[in-house]
């Protein structure tokens, strides 16, 4: 298990590399990327700023790898969120998860990031023609983190 | 108590951090009402309370929660990570 908050690019393959190497008990590596897109909202976005809280930041994500680990039998784990001025086509967020087979490992990745997006204390800012605008949470993000409640 | 804004909360506010003397405050919501009086810049960052969050030493909380004991308080708005 690991959670990285971090300003700089991170590579995928070496995240991938870090949890398969020296094992052969991995049959399926699930990762997600996040990238910054240039059009929010039909409007054109020039950079955008992620701030986060620090401390609790690395807290929340510790805590969402920790559930992810209890619900789903996963060997691996990694989390990286970079924060700081992104543009355009950078990447923001990584999230990886490996199992035995490709089911935990799929499930586990997205439940890591629909927690991640409602728990994890970060913001964007986007840039805009007409000036900096905080970007508002979205419902669809809170409808999908519930759908992992257990009833 | 040390009292932390985040995002547009610490734009309005103007400042990211803040000692407070919160004594006469026993929950969250009480404690924004006693920055409400200091200021006008608190009143326009806590207007609408339903765009708003808490923590608790780094724990979310909500707004009726105790902070007796309480070492860090952070504001902010619905995150939007990832």
């Amino acid at each position: 298990m690991s959670v990285r908050v971090q300003t700089e690019d991170f590579d995928i393959r070496a995240e991938i590399d870090v949890l398969t190497q020296d094992r052969a008990d991995i049959g399926a590596v699930v990762t997600f990327t996040g990238l910054v897109r240039d059009l929010a909202g039909g409007e054109p976005i020039s950079a955008m700023e992620l701030e986060h809280y620090p401390g609790m930041t690395e807290k929340a994500l510790a805590e969402i790898e920790a559930e992810a680990n209890a619900r789903w039998p996963l060997q691996g784990t990694a989390i990286i969120h970079r924060y700081g001025k992104l543009s355009p086509g950078d990447r923001i967020v990584l999230v990886i998860a490996a199992s035995a087979h490709r089911q935990a490992a799929f499930e586990g990745a997205a439940f890591l990031m629909d927690f991640l997006k409602t728990r994890a204390p970060f913001w964007k800012k986007e840039e805009t023609p007409e000036g900096g605008r905080w970007v508002d949470a979205r419902c669809e993000d809170d409808a999908a983190a519930e759908r992992w409640r257990k009833s | 108590m040390k009292v932390l804004y985040f995002a547009w909360l610490r734009e309005r506010v103007g400042a990211g951090s803040e000692d407070v003397d919160a004594s006469g405050a026993s929950t969250v919501a009480e404690l924004i009402e006693t920055l409400k009086a200091r200021d006008p810049r608190y009143a326009a960052a806590f207007a609408d309370l339903a765009a708003i969050r808490v923590a608790l030493d780094q724990e979310q909380a909500d707004l009726e929660a105790p902070i007796a004991g309480v070492r860090e308080v952070a504001f902010f708005p619905p995150v939007t990570g990832g």
